[in-house]
């Protein structure tokens, strides 16, 4: 009992428990209004999210216990309290640390005490206005459970000397434990602090009766603590730093000796005790300590000499200094790959077993990590480049590990992740694996293209909690369906979730959801994945998946009520109202070259100059366009931070050849006959080379607005005027394996990200430059166009390029018409999987379309009747046809 | 020590010869099982949940178990006995979910008092048979307090951390409105449980410490928190230790944790507790975790076979189950327990100096 009535134990999210054994306790004071004239403009202009930066820097920089102020003439000190401290609970790296509710009124002070959880400190009540409101205070304090400070401070005024100090400190001390009967420990005296040096005599004093009060508290009022505010005893020496911090430390020094447990001092004016230079630290403490006469004005005299000497600035290794746990943490946090293997081999040395420092350090940094990432503190880049270093620790732990064979980590739970059959495309899907492994999930990511029965037998065999299914093109979205009803025929329990670009919300509720029992859910992106698999993995679960059933119950009905509003035309009506031009009097732009040209290995650094970056960011999940994106409050700096590691790999792309770009484009004449485009072989004989098949749109349009269809831009034949039509497949994909192996090899995701990224962008920027050189050069129709890069990315130029896939031509299997009649695969090497996909992923391949008012248009949902038509158009089974235009139909197959 | 005498307390009931304290100090004591999995094997209807009194209430009453300490007396009756049959010592009113803020979702705020009232009186008419029939093994009511659907320490809204559904003044003028029914109803002690958010338990406590110092009244106070996963924090984020900093200046005779695992799971956070604790140490967990179903389906000899580590450690005073287990759970649990020593505070404190 004894020593635990001296030991004062408060929380944060974590315990700090003060011992007379421990330390002297930092209390942070930079998120005090009265103190720091920053935090009160942020505070003032609700700048918040910029306020907990500085509680945050605070906790980094290692303060134990925040103190909050808020009192300031101009704020509503009691709001401005109560929301700081809801948003400092919200940040698990900040609320981890115990909180000082400082203010000197009460109503701040409960008002405090009632957001907080932890056991805080008040800070603080006096005798000042009497005994009677000292008590009902310290009562409540008590049933709210906080320790107190104490100021010396009772109805006659503030103790300015010692006999005062320890007598109104023993009568607070009575009252408190006798009356109120206050935890001895939980009692924290501030005796007053005052400053020294001030020219005045009896201000000679202040800091030595401080120390004596200090070391009588202690002696005399057992379990009582010490606290004050050190700034206030260098006052007279404002604007001189170099004394000023040196007076701090000596104050600090002495106060620490006899008996002072925490104060509030700012750790950037402290100097090292031991490096004090020794003429001033003479100097300093004759005036400290009142040990000669006429030591302040020596020490007014010296100060002058040592004025503005200012302080240099380097870059901030501070960090290396602290202990292996706070480094790993550190290199986690900002992603810093440098010395990761260095502190790692240190963090072996110190634990028994090499997998204590994945379990332990490793796994601490990573908490923080997705927290931050949960927070939105920290964005997808950084979270992408923490795993890289995390990878690379563990890399380096696992010989040792498997050494010892001491099996692996602990993990939260086994989620299997692929890209359905017949698709390719898995950058989305690679950053929810990364982040979900961040957070400790066990990934099992069967790749891409990825066979039915494999993904389900891996599910079984490896016992996956939760199978995630990724796709991009629009077919995969009916592998999943298919892949939710063979879940449901095998009697897998398993949850599903869907992701990928072309999934939606209603998608899954409306096609995916109804063919299993079990959870069925739709992951917007990497960032909401934690959260999904985090709430199916623990005991919320049930309340988790029934409030998604019945957003997707809710989602259904409303699908269904709005499908019977919306009015479709027939497709024969829809014909009647197609989009018309005067044909004769149009003068089809014949093209320059007619045939197919193949440009393989194209300049990539030509290329570069036409990337589109803002689907970059958006990849990233960083939402903004470029480059306005930089100046984003949120996400600006990382934005940059990114941009700037692409553009240095970008050149390394270029100049080392990492990919190759293939691409080939090909002209042909043509004639529209009904919604089919017969592309020929020349102009003289009309020798059929391939029909292309086009939808139209079939929902009612308002007056004048015609229901279009692609085919609509090429001039018919019965109007005998001779059109044209190109086509164009490009990849900047070719070759990527390689480097994307070493990237895997060395545990880097980071980097085999932004290489996928990267390829994709360049894939669109070929894409853009083939057909601006179409225009302009093969076909030529616009050899005056003059357009800049941001033009054409806002699609200012004549005639359109439409890909089968994207919304106005959304059926995927004509591109088998496009690469039968440009032979793609024998003359760039890219291949259609099974779901008409591109392989490589980066590829980019469409339709040329010169006509000046042809524009961009979505099929929207067309009926029965059409895709009967179409089937028959397209030689192919109406059941067949349904499958693959199933996300385009208006009623249920 | 005795306790105070209870002015407004059921007279009848309080035969207390015996003072709950002075039992820990010789023997482990015993609380009850799962409520909610006992009342499921009923397989109510909405008619059998309104009952005479609420036939006509405006809205759906199914699944509201607190209400059939009104409408079903009997059949929670019928559980208590179940319980006190199988060897509990304590048993917790049918009250987890009493509270203005819970019964909202059922427009019941106006029967709360009366829910709270009924419940610890006919808890304590069970137990009093008990006591009765073997006045060596006294039993004792524990009134439940649940954490209500609400958290003070987190937004709802993830856009909005600064936001909260609710004010720690709300939630403890409804802590205190079950506080006065539960003791006016004349329960034994108070267990403060499933503790998910600390500052929501500091209400509880606020308004329990008011109701005492108003009435001049205190009954031994539990506590129990939830650690939610293996991370060993609660939902609102502290770790075990932090927690236990946290509410112990209230007047408090025991600490532990209940829910959300199963014992196995759950003894590292015991052990802290019982290193670090001034005051007894509880547990009572979970039958398992649950499975694919979200069922709890560890059987009694599993669960014994884990708890016999709690004991085999000494590391619990009180011992019991939350969700899914049974009366059969709690006689495997009660028949291994009186062979063992309760667990001694390493902060050597005995139970006087507590309180």
């Amino acid at each position: 009992m004894a020593n635990n009535s001296y030991t004062l134990q408060l929380s944060g999210l974590e315990p700090l428990i003060i011992t007379p054994d421990s330390n002297f306790v930092n209390v942070g004071e930079r998120t005090n209004v009265t103190g720091s004239r920053r935090f009160l403009r942020l505070i003032k202009e609700e700048k918040f999210e910029e306020a907990l930066e500085v509680a945050l820097d605070q906790v980094r920089g290692g303060a134990q216990i925040l103190d909050i102020n808020m009192d300031e003439g101009m704020l509503d000190g009691e709001k401005a309290m109560v929301h700081f401290l809801n948003l400092v609970q919200s940040e698990p790296e900040i609320a981890r640390i115990p909180i000082m509710i400082d203010s000197s009124k009460w109503p701040i002070i409960e008002a405090g005490l009632k957001c907080v959880q932890g056991k805080c400190v008040v800070n603080s009540i006096s005798l000042k206005e009497g005994e009677e409101a000292f008590i009902e205070h310290a009562t409540k304090i008590k049933m709210y459970g906080a320790a107190v400070i104490v100021m010396a401070f009772d109805e006659e005024g503030q103790a300015d000397n010692y006999e005062k100090r320890i007598r109104i400190c023993e009568r607070s001390y009575k009252i408190l434990t006798e009356k109120v009967k206050f935890n001895p420990a939980d009692i924290i005296f501030d005796p007053n602090i005052f400053p020294v040096a001030t020219g005045m005599d009896e201000h000679k004093l202040n800091a030595l009766d401080f120390f004596n009060a200090t070391k009588w508290i202690k002696e005399n009022l057992p379990g009582a603590k010490v606290s004050g505010g050190v700034s206030n005893v260098s006052f007279s020496f404002r604007g001189n730093d170099t004394v000023r911090e040196a007076m701090h430390s000596v104050f600090l020094y002495h106060a620490i000796k006899a008996g002072m447990d925490m104060g509030i001092v700012n750790p950037a004016m402290l100097e090292v005790y031991d490096d004090i230079p020794k003429e001033l630290l003479e100097k300093v403490e004759d005036v400290i300590l009142n040990r000669t006469e006429g030591a302040t004005e020596a020490l007014l005299d010296y100060a002058e000499t040592v004025k503005a000497s200012g302080k240099k600035r380097v870059e901030d290794l501070s960090w290396r200094a602290t202990d292996f746990r706070e480094r790993l943490k550190h290199a986690l946090v900002k992603g810093i790959i440098d010395y990761i293997e260095i502190d790692t081999e240190e963090a072996r040395q110190h634990y028994d077993r090499p997998i204590q420092v994945i379990e332990e350090a490793l796994m601490d940094g990573m908490n923080v990590v997705g927290d931050l990432f949960g927070a939105g503190k920290m964005f997808l880049p950084q979270v992408v480049k923490s795993a890289r270093v995390m990878k690379k620790a563990v890399a380096y732990l696992l010989p040792f590990i498997e050494a010892e064979k001491s099996g692996e980590a602990e993990k939260k739970g086994k989620i299997l992740l692929a890209t359905v059959k017949g698709d390719v495309h898995d950058i989305g899907k690679n950053i929810v694996g990364v982040v979900l492994g961040c957070n400790n999930y066990d990934i099992v990511d069967l790749g891409v293209m990825v066979a039915p029965e494999r993904i389900l037998e891996e599910a079984e065999r490896e016992q996956a909690d939760i199978i995630g299914l990724s796709g991009l093109i629009t077919p995969s979205l009916d592998e999943m369906v298919f892949l939710a009803k063979e879940m449901q025929r095998r009697g897998m329990k398993t949850p599903l979730l869907i992701g990928g670009a072309t999934t939606s919300k209603i998608h899954t509720a409306v096609k995916i959801e109804p063919h299993y029992s079990n959870p069925v859910i739709h992951v917007l992106d990497a960032s909401r994945s934690v959260p999904v698999v985090s709430s199916l993995l623990s005991d919320v679960r049930n309340d988790f998946v029934a409030s998604i059933r019945s957003e997707y119950e809710m989602m259904r009905e409303r699908h269904q009520s709005k499908r019977q509003i919306k009015k479709y035309l027939s497709i024969e009506e829809a014909r009647q109202n197609k989009w018309e031009t005067d044909w004769l009097n149009y003068a089809p732009p014949k093209p320059k070259m007619l045939g197919i040209k193949v440009f393989n290995q194209y300049s990539l650094d030509e290329l570069q100059h036409y990337i589109d970056w803002t689907p970059f960011f958006s990849t990233w999940e960083l939402h903004g366009k470029y480059p306005a994106i930089f100046e984003d409050e949120m996400v600006g700096t990382e934005a940059q931070k990114l941009f700037n590691d692409a553009q240095n790999m970008l050149q390394k792309i270029i100049s080392e050849n990492w990919i190759q770009a293939n691409g080939i484009i090909g002209l042909f004449p043509a004639n529209a006959s009904g919604d089919d485009i017969l592309i020929y072989k020349d102009d003289a004989n009309k020798e059929l080379l391939k029909t292309a098949h086009h939808l139209r749109q079939q929902n009612q349009k308002a007056a004048g607005q015609p229901n279009y269809c692609l085919a609509d831009y090429i001039a018919p034949e019965e109007s005998g005027q001779q059109d044209y039509i190109g086509g164009f497949a490009v990849t900047c994909g070719i070759g990527i394996e390689k480097k994307l192996k070493e990237f895997q090899e060395d545990h880097d995701d980071y980097s085999a990200i932004l290489l996928k990224a990267l390829a994709d962008r360049l894939a669109e920027a070929f894409a853009e430059r083939m057909h601006e050189r179409v225009r302009k050069e093969f076909w030529g129709y616009a050899e005056e166009e003059q357009l800049e890069n941001e033009m054409l990315i806002k699609e200012q130029y004549k005639g359109i390029r439409p890909a089968p896939g994207y919304p106005a031509c959304p059926d995927h299997t004509e591109k088998t018409a496009l690469f039968d009649l440009l032979s793609v695969t024998q003359n760039t090497g890219i291949e259609l999987t099974d779901s008409f996909a591109m392989y490589p992923a980066a590829s980019v391949s469409g339709w040329y379309f010169a006509h000046p008012e042809s524009k961009y248009f979505s099929l929207g949902k067309i009926g029965k009747d059409q895709v009967e038509d179409y089937s028959t158009r397209k030689n192919m089974d109406v059941s067949t046809m349904e499958r693959w235009l199933s996300p385009v139909l208006n009623y249920d197959e | 020590m005795r306790f105070p005498v209870f002015p407004n307390v059921d007279s009848k009931s309080k035969s207390f010869d015996m003072d709950i304290k002075e039992i820990l100090k010789d023997r482990i004591l015993v609380l009850d099982g799962a409520m909610g999995t006992m009342i499921q094997q009923y397989k109510l209807d909405e008619a059998a949940y309104r009952g005479e009194q609420f036939k006509d209430h405006p809205c759906s009453l199914k699944g509201n178990n607190d209400l059939l300490s009104l409408t079903q007396p009997d059949i929670i009756k019928e559980i208590h006995a179940a319980y006190l049959e199988a060897g509990a010592d304590i048993i917790e009113t049918n009250t987890f979910c009493s509270t203005a803020i819970a019964q909202a979702d059922y427009g019941l705020e106006a029967a709360v008092y009366q829910l709270n009232y009924q419940s610890a009186k006919i808890a304590k008419e069970v137990a009093a048979i008990y006591t009765a029939k073997n006045p060596d093994k006294p039993r004792f009511v524990a009134g439940s307090i649940g954490p209500t659907n609400m958290t003070l320490s987190l937004s709802p809204d993830v856009n909005l951390p600064g936001f909260r559904s609710t004010t720690f003044d709300k939630l403890k003028d409804t802590y205190a409105e079950q506080v006065k029914g539960l003791i006016e109803g004349g329960v034994d002690l108070l267990l403060v449980e499933t503790i998910f958010d600390t500052l929501n338990a500091k209400a509880a406590l606020f308004a329990i410490q008011e109701y005492y110092a108003a009435h001049n009244v205190e009954l031994p106070i539990m506590v129990s928190g939830t650690i939610t996963d293996k991370s060993g924090r609660t939902l609102s984020g502290q770790t075990t230790e932090a927690f236990l900093i946290s509410v112990k200046h209230a007047p408090i005779i025991s600490i532990g944790l209940n829910c959300a695992l199963g014992a196995k799971e759950l003894r590292p956070y015991l052990q802290i507790l019982d290193k670090n604790a001034p005051c007894l140490v509880s547990a009572h967990p979970n039958a398992g975790l649950p499975n694919e179903f979200g069922e709890y389906d560890e059987t009694p000899e599993i669960m014994a076979e884990q708890i016999k580590e709690f004991l085999d450690l000494g590391l619990i005073n009180i011992v019991g189950g939350c969700c899914g287990t049974t009366p059969a759970h709690i006689k495997a649990i009660a028949d291994l327990a009186k062979n063992y020593q309760p667990r001694v505070s390493s902060q050597e404190l005995s139970v006087e100096e507590l309180v």
